[in-house]
């Protein structure tokens, strides 16, 4: 068994109202010195058996067909 | 004339839509999300509502139905297919149309009479109306803002494929305006707003959603 984590993130130049949202939340809350916030999305994938590279490259597939949308969004595939 | 509607787990609107066909002087087929064939449509709505609970993006998931295989296969062929608010999500998952929708800029729920304007009179679905005719037709989405790089937004209005522009302060943070686009061929359109709240004087705002429905039907019958 093997973990591998999937993280998914508005690409940069896209809006993110939640992020935005938390941000101004913080101050309210007395959190202060937060410059931006950036909401995202994140996986664990539990692997059967071992994490051959090409495995990991399914991931990879996985991630860009389903798991994130590629025209907003980025992802980073590692295992944990 | 045969128009199919997908009712998909949490689709709402297909009832409405449905209904909308009908009024237009349709026959509106249910399709299901499980369907392997059309049942011999002559065109396919999309409906709005929460497919699959917006899991994951909101149209993901239903890009995925085994029914979205067919109705990916009959866009490309020339079918018209109108994908409404969720609809809309699903047919830019899906590939058939370009950029993606997001949350609203303001975080909140929109629900309101909305005025667009037609800027596109000649694709399947907006035959019925003049080009720069201006309609007041539902609008309520928490995911509606259209987003794609400029260079797809600049290929979008450079070709005319912007459907329907928001007309007034900007209701969800679309992207220049964009409340509904096309696709080349102008047969597969994408409307954030819902047509099929605005056919019957006694609820809405009144009919001006019905074009969309007449439209296709013109468009087959021709």
């Amino acid at each position: 068994m093997a973990r591998v984590v999937v993280d998914v993130m508005l690409k940069p130049e896209i809006l993110d109202p939640q992020g935005k949202a938390v941000h101004g939340a913080l101050p309210r809350l007395g959190f202060s010195g937060v410059t931006d916030v950036r909401q995202g999305k994140r996986f664990e994938l539990e692997i059967d058996g071992e994490l051959t590279d090409e495995r990991l490259e399914q991931v990879r597939q996985m991630a860009e067909t389903l798991l994130s949308n590629p025209v907003i969004e980025d992802f980073e595939v590692r295992p944990a | 004339m045969r128009v199919g509607v997908v009712t998909f787990p949490g689709s709402l609107d297909d009832v409405d839509a449905a209904r909308a066909v009908r009024l237009a002087g349709g026959d509106p087929v249910s399709l299901w999300h499980g369907d392997h064939d059309l049942r011999g449509v002559d065109a396919v709505v999309l409906p709005g509502g929460f497919s699959y609970g917006d899991y994951l993006r909101c149209g993901a998931i239903s890009r995925f139905a085994t029914v979205m295989t067919e109705v990916v296969a009959a866009a490309e062929g020339g079918m018209p297919v109108l994908g409404i608010c969720n609809g809309f999500q699903i047919l830019c998952e899906s590939h058939l149309l370009p950029g993606a929708l997001i949350r609203n800029d303001h975080q909140r729920f929109v629900c309101r009479d909305q005025r667009l304007r037609i800027e596109n009179a000649a694709t399947a679905w907006t035959s019925a109306y003049d080009a720069d005719q201006e309609v007041t037709i539902v609008l309520k989405n928490g995911e509606g803002a259209f987003v794609a790089d400029a260079e797809t937004l600049d290929r979008l209005e450079g070709e005319g494929r912007v459907v329907a522009r928001y007309l007034g302060a900007n209701p969800n943070g679309s992207l220049r305006d964009i409340a509904g686009i096309t696709n080349e061929r102008g047969n597969v359109v994408g409307l954030m707003p819902h047509p099929e709240h605005a056919v019957e004087d006694l609820c809405g705002p009144g009919t001006d959603g019905l074009g969309f429905f007449t439209s296709v039907l013109q468009r087959v019958l021709a």
